[in-house]
């Protein structure tokens, strides 16, 4: 039953992740790449982690995927690839590459020593949630705070790059040669 | 119980579909997409591994990676938005140079 899971998930997830990265129009790639984190998020639960699966699916599948669909409707980007490739030579290099890295990582696979993960009643116990959010609160306190602090400063961050304030004006007047 | 090993190879091949986005894609919102495909790969190997090891801990950095991931969304679209608007393209190979 687990292995059935695992393969059509694992195939949902790269036919989502080809299909991003051939799709021609940008919004197609959004929804693709939207197909392929929900996958992952099974996969997640596969592994015993609800809680990473509820995230992955709010935080990526929702928040960070309608801010990809929003900017790229905003920007009207869809088709900014129908101009002719300057640089085309460069594709079936970057192919070759892409699959020689691939098998150096499975090779790397392959060469390791792979033993059944360990089952009992520790494996039955793990993933808990609520064990999780403890060991946020106590172990990792301080990454955990400084996250809010990463938060608090990517918003400001956005704030000041789009700000249409005094700074805005000045830069429109300076010579752009458009 | 599916064998890491698998999860790995997965996350191999995704991790090199998103390399070639980078590497082929001129599109830069697409790039950017690719780039969160690398980040799920490495996300999905680490729960991996701390299935494999029992060690929760590996679930909490996949938790700070996509905290991060987030904010760095947040910020890499801004920057982005602000390109087009003084450069009115989304596409990477005609903002090669450093100059506004």
């Amino acid at each position: 039953m687990d292995f059935v899971l695992f393969f059509i998930t694992a195939a949902v997830a790269l036919i989502g992740a080809i299909a991003m990265l051939v799709a021609r129009n940008a919004v197609h790639s959004a929804l693709f790449l939207l197909l392929n984190f929900a996958a992952i998020a099974v996969l997640f639960l596969l592994l015993q982690s609800p809680f990473l699966f509820a995230i992955q699916l709010t935080v990526y599948a929702g928040a960070i995927m309608v801010l990809f669909l929003f900017v790229v409707m905003l920007l009207g980007a869809e088709r900014v690839e129908d101009t002719p490739d300057r640089i085309a030579w460069q594709r079936p290099l970057a192919v070759a590459l892409g699959v020689a890295l691939v098998a150096v990582a499975v090779a790397g696979v392959l060469r390791g020593v792979w033993e059944a993960p360990p089952g009992g009643e520790a494996a039955a116990a793990f993933g808990d949630p609520a064990h999780l959010g403890a060991l946020l609160l106590t172990n990792y306190l301080l990454p955990f705070q400084v996250t809010g602090i990463i938060l608090l400063i990517a918003v400001v961050g956005v704030a000041v790059l789009n700000q249409r304030g005094r700074a805005a004006p000045a830069a429109r007047r300076a010579p752009t040669g458009e | 119980m599916v064998p890491t090993s698998y999860y790995i190879i997965l996350s191999a091949a995704l991790f090199a579909i998103g390399v070639l986005g980078v590497l082929i894609r001129r599109n830069a919102l697409v790039v950017f997409m690719s780039v969160e495909l690398m980040l799920n790969a490495a996300n999905l190997v680490l729960v991996a591994f701390a299935r494999e090891r029992l060690s929760i801990d590996g679930q909490v950095l996949v938790f700070f990676v996509i905290t991060v991931a987030a904010a760095e969304v947040a910020v890499g679209l801004a920057l982005l938005v602000a390109i087009f608007r003084t450069k009115h393209t989304a596409d990477v190979d005609e903002v090669s140079t450093l100059r506004g």
